[in-house]
């Protein structure tokens, strides 16, 4: 459905360098404790245009739960141990690496949602991670070149999933008519 | 101190370059809501956009809904910031309270707002602010809270000051609050900053003015509210949040609100 629009939205802004200690809070990125049975490792590094790491950027996951559920629990920012809620938050790292700790979603949700802010970014990017060997209508309509950018890839722990802001790898950004 | 043979480029070069782009976007005539992604001026953003088209998608799944959170979540004191380190913070007490709305005008209940913000000095509490004005050891410019059942949010705080930054030869960021905001979509994600009316230094903020739609800017800005002053307190502003509309069905927004009511 395309929402109808009767008042005049706030424009984003950067998130800026100091989100740190803000932003960020125990346990953001481990949606399910480490060791849990099932849990993966879904991570990557953040490049700019000119392929350097981005060590400033902050990455929002948001997935449904291994049964492929959208889950509407509170506890996120204090996690008991127990419940999956499905939201997480990752800052990268002075290599620009993020990674989160979490469950594969079911097989009627095939992505992560994926939200990113950094300093120099003036307006959050959103993008999916789709589960390796993923066919979808979206997906296929995709040229196989950007289509492969949305694709995590399967390693030891679980998913990579890198992020390139610009260039000719860039990763594919998503507009859902609200641009 | 300031540098007396700058390798920065100087204001001027800015204010031209800024100047250019909204004269460019007068004389085109389209409206544009959000900041452009790709705005020069503000030169962190050179290697940090994207140069391809943004790929239009309507959202699914996941997509059309947002994390909850809770009581749990987070504790009634955190909306105040003048609490935290058991002593007052240096500076001008303030409330800064408003609605987050959908792009629908309806509100968004219950749900997250996360701020954080420089002290009244300009100094930020983070490892990375080299800034030399004053740290204030009962300010640490953080703080959270859920909107009500009218989408209000509210905090008290201290107004924060302007400071330095590297973009060119003698830039100050403008007094400002980061905001935080989730709506009922994942789609409605928002990060922003709060502006202070009047302030001299917006005009030379590359940041405030990526923004190019001079409407669009203002809608940034907060408004002092002296009905929200209070009586030998605190100063009072208010400032509304509207997000990107629910891409959900009616009776999907229905659903979900009877399940959290
Ligand atoms: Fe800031």
């Amino acid at each position: 459905m395309t929402p109808i629009r009767t008042h005049s939205l706030t424009p984003g802004q950067t998130v800026g360098p100091f989100f740190h200690y803000a932003l960020p809070y125990d346990g953001d990125s481990e949606l399910v404790p480490r060791g849990t049975p099932g849990a993966v490792r879904l991570h990557g590094t953040v490049h700019d245009g000119a392929g350097a790491p981005v060590p400033d950027a902050l990455l929002e996951l948001w997935q449904a739960d291994a049964s492929g559920q959208v889950v509407q629990q509170a506890g996120s920012l204090r996690r008991d141990g127990w419940t999956f809620t499905g939201f997480g938050r990752s800052a990268t790292d002075r290599e620009g690496h993020y990674s989160f700790t979490t469950l594969v979603p079911g097989k009627s949700a095939p992505f992560f949602a994926i939200t990113v802010f950094a300093r120099g970014l003036l307006h959050r990017l959103v993008t999916r991670a789709y589960l390796p060997g993923t066919s979808d209508p979206f997906l296929d309509g995709l040229d196989a070149d950007r289509r492969s950018t949305l694709l995590a890839l399967a390693d030891a722990s679980g998913f990579r999933f890198d992020v390139r802001l610009q260039g000719e790898d860039e990763t594919v950004f998503l507009d859902f008519g609200d641009e | 101190m300031a540098d007396t043979v700058s390798r920065l480029e100087p204001q001027a070069h800015i204010d031209a370059e800024m100047r250019a782009i909204s004269e460019s976007y007068a004389a085109g005539g389209a409206v544009e809501a959000q900041p452009r992604r790709d705005y020069a001026p503000y030169r962190s953003s050179l290697l940090r956009h994207p140069t391809k088209d943004l790929q239009q998608v309507d959202p699914e799944g996941i997509e059309l809904w947002a994390p909850v959170f809770g009581a749990r979540d987070v504790g009634e004191l955190e909306s105040d910031l003048t609490i935290q380190r058991g002593g007052e913070p240096v500076g001008e007490r303030m409330v800064v309270t408003g609605r987050v709305l959908d792009g629908e005008g309806r509100p968004v209940r219950h749900q997250l707002v996360e701020i954080w913000q420089a002290n009244a000095g300009g100094r930020y509490i983070h490892q990375r602010d080299q800034h030399p004005a004053a740290l204030d050891p009962h300010f640490t410019g953080m703080g959270r809270c859920l909107t009500d059942a009218d989408g209000t949010y509210r905090f008290t705080t201290i107004k924060p000051g302007p400071y330095p930054w590297k973009n060119h030869h003698n830039a100050w960021r403008p007094a400002h609050i980061h905001f935080s905001l989730f709506g009922t979509d994942f789609t409605q994600r928002l990060v922003t900053q709060m502006y202070f009316p009047g302030d001299p230094l917006l005009d030379r903020d590359p940041i405030f003015q990526s923004v190019v739609d001079p409407r669009a800017r203002e809608r940034l800005v907060a408004t002092y509210d002296h009905d929200v002053t209070q009586h030998e307190w605190a100063t009072g502003y208010r400032w509304d949040i509207v997000l990107t509309g629910s891409h959900r069905t009616p009776l999907e927004q229905d659903a979900a609100e009877e399940e959290h009511a």
